[in-house]
C-alpha cells in the first residue's frame, strides 16, 4: 500500500469501490456537513467533500473533511488550483494530512466565471497535471515542489478528474495517460449518460493499459426531472446528455421522473460494472444525497466490504 | 416668436447625392434652405473627425448621403461610412448632444426627389430637437457659425 | 502591439473637471493602430470634450498634440515647452507613455483617458485578440506557436480541461479553446506525440510574479 486510504485497500481488493460526494454548506454550518455525510454512512467508501465547487464560495472543503473524518468516515479532499498557488494548497494538504486525511482530488476548478465571484483574480498557480505531480513528489520523495525535504511527508492517494465527453475526443485517453504518467491513482469521470462513448473510452484506456496504472471510478448522477436533463444537455459545458434519455425523463409523468432518474442511473451502474477497466462508482447526487443509499442498494453495491 | 432655423450639413458624395442635388435643382423640387452641402469624393471619405466638427463648430444636424448599396464608386466606402456615422451617434449620446441629430442616407445620382424629401425631413426633425445644446448657453448665434 | 480602449467619456470629463487648461496627448505607436489613442483619435476626443463643456456653458482650452512615442523620453521632452500653459495632462497612449509623462513632469498632474488591456494582434479589422502575457519565458516552441497562458481561461499548461466544446472554451462560445488549436497544429506539424510529454509547473519568476521586471542590455546601456 502507498497511503493508509481506505479507498487504496477496496480498490487494491479488487472490490468495485463507491464514493460520492458531499458540497459543502454556504455557510458556517458544520451540522449541514454532519447531515449530508451522515446519509451516506455505510454505503460508500469515501466521501468527495468539494472546493467552492461552480466557484461559489462555500465551508472550505479542508474543514468539512475535518468535520467528517471526526464522524469516523473517510472524506475525500476536493482541491482546485483556481484559488490557490502552489505555497497554499501543499500548506493545506500538510494541515489535511495532520488530520488524517488520506485522499484526494486534484482538479483546475471552474472558471470563476461561473460563480459568485467573477471579479476574482483565478489563481492557477499550477496546472491540475502539475498538481497531481506536485502530491505525487511530496508523497514519494518527501520533498515539497520547490525542491525542500518534508518533515513527515504526506501520504496523500491521488484522484484526479477525467471527462471522456470534452473535446477534442481524440485526446481523452491520452489525457488520463499524463495523468497516470503525473502519478494520478485513480480518476473519478465526469458524469457519464452517453454509455456508448464511455465504453468507446474506456476501451482506448483499457487498449493502452492505462486501467491497471490509474483506477477509474465512473461517475453518475441521477437525474431529478425533465428539465434538469435537458439543463445538463444545453448548458453544462463538456457534458453529453443523449436525447434519448432527455426523451425517457419528459416521458414520464412529473412526480414519476425523479424515479425514473434513480432508474436510469441505477441502470447505467449495472451497464457499467460489466466494462472492462471500471475499478467503481463515484455517484454525484447533487443535493439529493438522501437517494445514495438507494441507489447503491439497487445497484447491487451494497453493503460494502469491511477492510481493515 | 421667431421659429428656430436649424443648420444642417449634408455631407454629399459627389457620384450620387451631390448629383441628385443637382437634379432636384433642374427639376426645380425645392428643398430648405437649412441644408449645407459639402460635396465629397466619395462618402467614405468623411471621417468621424469631420461629423465632430460640424457639431462643434454648431450645426444642429448633420448627415452624410452616400450610394446605394453596392454601388458605391469605390466599392464600400458607404457601408464604412456607415459604421463611423453609427460610431459617432454612440459618441454623441455619451456627451449629451444626442445620437439622433446625426443620420445616414443612401440615394442614388438620379434620385432628385429622395435628395429633396432627406432634406425636408432631416430638417424638420431638428426643427422639433431644436438647436445643438452647445449652443444652448449662449444666445443670438442661432444659425450663424458653419459649414 | 499593446492593445487599448478608450474609457467611458463621462470619466474622462469627470477627470478633466477640475481643470481649465488641459494638454491631451496621443501616441503614433500601438494605441495609433489600434485606434484608440492616435492623432484621429485625440482630435475626436478633443472635440467630444469641447462640446461637452460648450453645452454647460463653460470653456475648456485643449491643445492636442500627438507624439511619436510616449514611452521614450526623448519623446516626451517635446512636451517641455507646453508644460507651462497647462494645468494637466490628458493622455491616449497606454500605460506606460501615461507613466513616462508623469515621471518627467513631476508637478503636472496625468490622467489616462484611455484603459490599457492587453498585448494582442489584429484578427480582422477592428478586432483585436490576446496573444501575450509576457511571462518572460517562451514556450511557442512546445505549443506549436500558439500560447496556452495568454490563450486559456485556465492558464492550463497541459490542456484540455474538461469544459473544452466544439472548439470553444467553457466560458464563452466566443473564446476558442486554445488546446484544440494547439492540438490541431500539433497534428499538422507532425509533432503528436509532444502532447503526452507533461509540461512542468512553470517559474513565474520571469513574469510578474518575481516582481517589477527590468532589461539592462550592457553594450547599450549608457
Amino acid at each position: 500500500m502507498k497511503t493508509e486510504s481506505t479507498l487504496e485497500k477496496i480498490l487494491a481488493s479488487g472490490n468495485l469501490a463507491v464514493t460520492s460526494e458531499c458540497g459543502p454548506p454556504r455557510g458556517a454550518v458544520p451540522d449541514k456537513v454532519k447531515e449530508k455525510a451522515e446519509m451516506l454512512r455505510g454505503y460508500v467508501d469515501a466521501v468527495n467533500v468539494t472546493d467552492n465547487q461552480t466557484a461559489m464560495v462555500r465551508m472550505s472543503s479542508f474543514a468539512a473533511c475535518v468535520i467528517i473524518k471526526q464522524m469516523g468516515m473517510d472524506p475525500i479532499l476536493q482541491m482546485v488550483t483556481r484559488d490557490r498557488n502552489r505555497l497554499a494548497m501543499q500548506a493545506d494538504i500538510l494541515g489535511a494530512y495532520a488530520h488524517g486525511i488520506d485522499t484526494m482530488l486534484c482538479l483546475s476548478g471552474d472558471h470563476p466565471h461561473f460563480g459568485d465571484h467573477p471579479q476574482a483574480m483565478n489563481v492557477h498557480d499550477i496546472d491540475s497535471i502539475q498538481f497531481v505531480q506536485m502530491v505525487h513528489t511530496m508523497r514519494e520523495k518527501g520533498t515539497f515542489q520547490g525542491g525542500d525535504d518534508i518533515i513527515n511527508p504526506p501520504k496523500m492517494f491521488i484522484g484526479a478528474a477525467a471527462n471522456p465527453f470534452a473535446d477534442p475526443f481524440e485526446l481523452r485517453v491520452a489525457r488520463l495517460a499524463k495523468k497516470a504518467k503525473a502519478g494520478a491513482d485513480f480518476v473519478q469521470t465526469q458524469c457519464i449518460y452517453n454509455l456508448d462513448k464511455f465504453e468507446t473510452w474506456m476501451k482506448g484506456v483499457v487498449d493502452r493499459g492505462l486501467h491497471e496504472k490509474v483506477h477509474v471510478l465512473a461517475g453518475v448522477t441521477p437525474m431529478k426531472t425533465a428539465g434538469m436533463a435537458r439543463y445538463m444537455k444545453n448548458k453544462v459545458p463538456g457534458m453529453d446528455v443523449p436525447d434519448e434519455i432527455v426523451d425517457r425523463m419528459a416521458g414520464v409523468p412529473k412526480e414519476k421522473q425523479a424515479e425514473e432518474g434513480i432508474k436510469i442511473c441505477v441502470e447505467s451502474i449495472q451497464r457499467l460494472k460489466d466494462v472492462e477497466g471500471v475499478s467503481g462508482f463515484h455517484i454525484m447526487a447533487i443535493e439529493w444525497e438522501q437517494k445514495v443509499p438507494e441507489i447503491v442498494k439497487k445497484a447491487g453495491l451494497y453493503p460494502r466490504p469491511e477492510i481493515a | 416668436m421667431k421659429q428656430f432655423e436649424p443648420v444642417i450639413v449634408a455631407f454629399c458624395c459627389h457620384y450620387c447625392a451631390y448629383t441628385a442635388a443637382d437634379m432636384a435643382g433642374s427639376k426645380r423640387l425645392s428643398y430648405p434652405a437649412n441644408v449645407n452641402i459639402v460635396r465629397v469624393p466619395c462618402s467614405g471619405k468623411v471621417d468621424a473627425i469631420h461629423l465632430m466638427k460640424a457639431f462643434e463648430k454648431g450645426a444642429d444636424g448633420v448627415y452624410v448621403a452616400g450610394c446605394l448599396e453596392g454601388d458605391c464608386h469605390f466599392k464600400n466606402g458607404n457601408t464604412k461610412v456607415a459604421r463611423r456615422v453609427a460610431y459617432v451617434k454612440k459618441l454623441l449620446d455619451e456627451i449629451g448632444i444626442g445620437g439622433e441629430r446625426l443620420e445616414m442616407f443612401y440615394m442614388s445620382a438620379g434620385m432628385g426627389e429622395r435628395f429633396a424629401r432627406v432634406a425636408t425631413e432631416m430638417t424638420k426633425k431638428i426643427r422639433k430637437l431644436g438647436p445643438n445644446p452647445t449652443k444652448a448657453m449662449s444666445t443670438g448665434n442661432q444659425g450663424e457659425a458653419v459649414a | 502591439m499593446i492593445t487599448a480602449e478608450r474609457k467611458p467619456l463621462e470619466e474622462i470629463i469627470d477627470s478633466v473637471k477640475p481643470f481649465q487648461r488641459i494638454l491631451l496627448v496621443g501616441c503614433n505607436e500601438c494605441v495609433t493602430v489600434c485606434a484608440a489613442g492616435g492623432r484621429k483619435e485625440v482630435g475626436i476626443l478633443a472635440s467630444a470634450l469641447q462640446m461637452n463643456f460648450m453645452k454647460a456653458g463653460q470653456t475648456i482650452d485643449i491643445k492636442e498634440l500627438t507624439l511619436e512615442r510616449q514611452c521614450d523620453p526623448e519623446y516626451v521632452e517635446e512636451l517641455s515647452t507646453h508644460m507651462d500653459q497647462v494645468d494637466a495632462v490628458l493622455s491616449m497612449a497606454c500605460g506606460c507613455g501615461v507613466q513616462e509623462i508623469a515621471r518627467r513632469y513631476k508637478d503636472k498632474p496625468v490622467l489616462p483617458a484611455v484603459n490599457t488591456k492587453f498585448m494582442g494582434a489584429s484578427e480582422r479589422q477592428g478586432v483585436w485578440a490576446e496573444r501575450c502575457q509576457g511571462c518572460g519565458d517562451c514556450l511557442l516552441g512546445l505549443t506549436g506557436g500558439i500560447c496556452p497562458i495568454a490563450r486559456c481561461s485556465k492558464r492550463l499548461l497541459n490542456g484540455p480541461c474538461g469544459g473544452s466544446t466544439n472548439g470553444k472554451c467553457e466560458i464563452s462560445p466566443e473564446v476558442d479553446c486554445v488546446w484544440q488549436l494547439i492540438w490541431d497544429r500539433l497534428k499538422a506539424l507532425g509533432m503528436e506525440d509532444r502532447y503526452e510529454d507533461i509540461m512542468p509547473a512553470k517559474n513565474w519568476q520571469t513574469g510578474r510574479g518575481g516582481g517589477p521586471r527590468k532589461i539592462i542590455r550592457e553594450d547599450l546601456a549608457e
